[in-house]
């Protein structure tokens, strides 16, 4: 959060220009292009296949596309690996957790801070100086600020996976807002969740992206067309490699195209209400 | 007592006590303890009169009058005592809500009680005042503490603590006289709190409740069981509960030992070891639950250790049968018991955050044997109080070392009671209520000559102390006239770790029946362990081998009951009994004749020569949403073994 200065709200964060991703024969991604504008929640959603996730490894870097750019603050980041661009700003959850399950839970959550800490080798193996007053300022920007807000005290000290699926998903997105990220990628953040949970998570996603102190820009990969539709300033529709729409919510949803494609097949994508 | 401490008289208020300690503590001892974001952050007495002093100013700011009420609704904290306290300093009168209330109860209480002001706790409880402001014209202000989810909320009406504190400071610095100014003008027979009752049967009724009454209580305890301010003590059950307020309010500020608050109520019990209190008041439900801990843990430990609890257990509950019936304990006894103290008690009184425990009490309900000889034996010293809230909280209670589990011990001193003809309980001293509010039908039956009329019966033995039956209307008859106590059934069912709670059903019926509701996590684990497969709690409740499981249980608690006390069908519900769905009162408490009506199928069932029952009825969630539920249940039937 410390270069938000540099966009300001509304202005474009994000920007994916044709992008091209081929596995093989297989066109995961067919020239697709972007905009996340700071301060929304853009959501993406597309039937099984679609590509969304692909597009989500594209922009953490996890997968370097064949042809086309990513920009980030107006700035290629092509070239740059996961690490450099979590050091960016752009934090992700994973749609299959990844967490560190022998670890408890805010042992889980400071590794995602991890990069903000700056002391040295020497400070750290006495514990003293910078390092001390590092840990300290860290720890409390986790009480105060992530574990505060995912309700999760009483799990503190508790083992990541022994923790029933939908705490180890709000683990998991305490780890990626440990990182102060600019942009969050949420891969499938309602998956597996049942309904109170699912209104729980959505009212996090609302809070990170509202309250002042985090105003973080988040891209949003979810079949719950019901939560997508409820808190999305923006869905982009993707069907097999394409874009199908980019728009508002209530301009996607009566699309015919989209309608037909995605919101129609009813059992497939039912939403939880 | 120091001589520093005042006395409790008559002309006394609540505030001017308050003042009294705040001046003499100063900002040298700590009045209470939050854990906040990970870490306990303490509060001076010179914080606590601060906090309180501006918020009352911020609302006599605001229009506050004296004798106008403040509804107040949320989760131990301080904010909460702040608030309370601070609606007594400007002479209002506080109105507890429990925090799980529903609309419509928040509804009925706020319109009853005529409250102007509503202080909650976040953005939840605001929820819950902005949408009965339409049907209560009286209600004000609305003041928040929580700015969690509060951004888009913006309405005139709606204050945070913090601006209202502002306004506080604002106008001390025009009056600086005023705040004490307004203390001084009470007196101690004014109205202190409006305190609505639970009531098992009918709408909640508002008692009235005198600054004498509360602290003339508090007295009266701490006379009989005393506490230093060097002590601690954790405050985590509802305010709305009288329990509470008698141990964080009536005996807190005379005593001044230091009130805790845990993190979230879930942490509460992890809190609690991290304090290690001297003192504390829990309904049996709480102990229940301790108990149940403990037996799972017990099944789920190493085979030593389990055989050392066994050795220890044995002998804890010898030596406490020796301590109830006043025997003199031999050496020998007295050296096992060190060893169960060193190898087993201190451990687990650690675990259960009950190692510095001096008195520890139960009431609101009545406790079974089983948990009460259970914590004796840890050398717990657990005691039964008995009151009620139109007397301030309690007024009978357990002596040390004179501890029957089948009575609630002895009145306080100052407290006299007595038997009517009919064997109503009957009870006269300083800490009777006023009446109820607005109801003066219900205060002439309740209040004759300055005894209280409980609605309880029982006698007094020849010990001096008191037995409480059950509520006259919870001891039943078979249709045969035979007499049975459906809480002491349930209790005992309660005792073992599957059994989250009983319902025991026979009232002019020609047997006994039970449902049932299995605890969830223990029976769910009993079926991992035996390769049960289940998916949720009406799956699991209804699967064979945990019907077993429970016939087991019950033959258990009907071995050592005479033939027609014993259970003979019992059923296992497909839910556990809620308040939200009006089966239970806030304080836990079955409300039978209400689970008579709305579970008539399966009592008809129980009755009939069949084995199923088919039902078909909506549930409540938390929030008020409703979800129709269409189930089956299999009734099963306990072969007596003769």
């Amino acid at each position: 959060m410390d270069n938000s200065s540099e966009v300001r709200e509304g202005d474009v964060l994000l920007k994916l220009e044709n992008i091209l991703m081929a596995f093989g024969k297989v066109q995961a991604l067919n020239g697709v292009s972007l905009e996340v504008k700071k301060g929304e929640i853009h959501s993406i959603i597309g039937p099984n296949g679609a590509g969304k996730t692909v597009m989500m490894n594209c922009i953490n870097g996890l997968y370097h596309p064949q042809q086309g750019d990513i920009y980030y603050k107006g700035k290629k980041i092509n070239h740059l690996s996961p690490h450099k661009r979590a050091e960016i700003g752009i934090g992700r959850t994973f749609q299959k957790l990844e967490l560190y399950g022998g670890m408890s839970v805010l042992d889980n959550i400071r590794m995602g801070s991890h990069v903000h800490l700056k002391s040295g080798i020497v400070s750290g193996s006495i514990y003293a100086g910078k390092t001390k007053k590092e840990e300290l300022e860290d720890r409390r920007f986790i009480e105060e600020e992530i574990i505060d807000l995912l309700e999760i005290e009483e799990i503190r000290d508790q083992v990541a996976h022994m923790l029933p699926y939908g705490l180890q998903k709000r683990v998991e997105l305490g780890r990626a807002l440990a990182l102060r990220p600019e942009v969050i990628l949420l891969d499938e953040p309602m998956a597996g969740l049942n309904l109170e949970e699912v209104e729980d998570m959505a009212r996090f996603i609302l809070d990170i992206n509202e309250e002042k102190r985090w105003k973080v820009t988040c891209i949003l990969v979810e079949h719950d067309m019901g939560v997508v539709m409820d808190i999305s300033h923006n869905v982009f529709v993707l069907d097999f490699g394409n874009m199908v729409i980019d728009g508002i919510p209530e301009k996607v949803s009566s699309d015919p195209q989209v309608i037909k494609a995605y919101l129609g097949e009813e059992d497939l994508y039912a939403t939880r209400r | 007592m120091t001589e520093e401490n005042i006395k409790i008289t008559e002309d006394l208020t609540i505030p001017q006590l308050f003042l009294h300690q705040c001046k003499r503590y100063g900002d040298k001892k700590v009045a209470m303890r939050e854990k906040e974001f990970g870490i306990w952050r303490p509060f001076t007495w010179k914080d606590y009169l601060e906090n309180v002093k501006y918020l009352s100013l911020g609302m006599v700011s605001l229009g506050l009058k004296r004798g106008d009420k403040v509804a107040m609704i949320g989760d131990n904290r301080p904010e909460g005592v702040w608030a309370e306290m601070a609606a007594m300093c400007a002479g209002a009168i506080p109105v507890w809500l429990f925090q799980d209330c529903m609309m419509e109860e928040v509804k009925y209480i706020i319109d009853h009680s005529d409250s102007s002001f509503f202080v909650g706790e976040t953005q939840e409880e605001v929820d819950k005042g902005i949408g009965i402001m339409p049907d209560c014209p009286k209600l004000e202000y609305i003041i928040w503490d929580d700015p969690k989810g509060m951004r888009r909320y913006n309405q005139d009406f709606l204050k945070s603590i913090k601006v209202v504190q502002e306004l506080g400071r604002e106008l001390d610095k025009k009056e600086p006289e005023l705040f004490e100014n307004l203390i001084k003008e009470g007196n101690g027979n004014d109205i202190c709190l409006l305190f609505y009752t639970s009531g098992t049967t009918a709408l909640p009724k508002g008692a009235l409740l005198t600054h004498y009454n509360m602290l003339s209580m508090g007295e009266d305890l701490m006379k009989t069981d005393p506490c230093y301010d060097t002590d601690d003590f954790v405050s985590y059950l509802p305010f709305a509960w009288i329990g509470e307020q008698m141990m964080s309010i009536s005996c807190g500020l005379q005593i001044g030992y230091t009130i805790n608050f845990p993190e979230e109520p879930e942490t509460g019990q992890h809190n609690i070891r991290e304090i290690g209190p001297h003192v504390m008041f829990a309904a049996p439900r709480l102990y229940e639950g301790l108990t149940r801990q403990v037996q799972v843990k017990y099944l789920d430990s190493t085979w030593i250790k389990r055989k050392i609890y066994e050795i220890a257990t044995k002998i804890g509950y010898h030596v406490a049968d020796l301590r109830f019936e006043k025997k003199h304990i031999p050496w020998y006894w007295k050296v096992s018991n060190w060893f169960a103290y060193i190898t087993m008690q201190k451990k687990m009184k650690d675990h259960l955050g009950m190692s510095r425990l001096r008195y520890c009490y139960t009431g609101g309900a009545a406790m079974g044997p089983d948990h009460f000889r259970f914590f004796h034996a840890l050398g717990v010293n657990l005691k039964q109080i008995y009151g009620q809230t139109e007397i301030a909280g309690i007024s009978v209670v357990h002596r040390d070392g004179d501890i029957k589990f089948d009575t609630v011990g002895t009145p306080l001193p100052g407290t006299e009671i007595k038997i009517t003809e009919d064997g109503e309980i009957l009870s006269r001293g300083p800490s009777v209520f006023k009446g109820y509010y607005k109801n003066d039908e219900a205060t002439e039956k309740t209040l004759k000559d300055g005894w209280l009329y409980s609605g309880d019966t029982g006698f007094i033995d020849d010990d001096g102390h008191l037995v409480v039956f059950d509520r006259s209307k919870d001891v039943m008859l078979l249709n045969d006239g035979k007499p049975f106590a459906p809480q002491y059934l349930e209790s005992r069912l309660k005792f073992s770790p599957h059994v989250q709670d009983a319902w025991v059903i026979g009232d002019k019926l020609p047997y006994i029946t039970a449902v049932m509701c299995i605890d969830y996590s223990v029976a769910g684990k009993w079926a991992d362990e035996h390769k049960i497969n289940y998916t949720s709690y009406p799956e699991l409740s209804q699967d064979p081998r945990i019907y077993n499981l429970i016939q087991e249980q019950i033959e258990e608690a009907n071995e050592s009951l005479p033939e027609p006390a014993k259970i003979r069908k019992f059923v296992n519900l497909f839910k556990a009994f809620d308040a939200d769905d009006d089966e239970l009162t806030r304080t836990s408490k079955l409300r039978r004749g209400f689970m008579a009506e709305r579970y008539k199928d399966i009592i008809e069932n129980l009755y009939k020569d069949t084995d199923i029952v088919h039902l078909d009825m909506t549930i409540t969630y938390e929030d008020g949403r409703e979800q129709p539920i269409k189930t089956d249940l299999r009734i099963q039937e306990i072969e007596s073994k003769q």
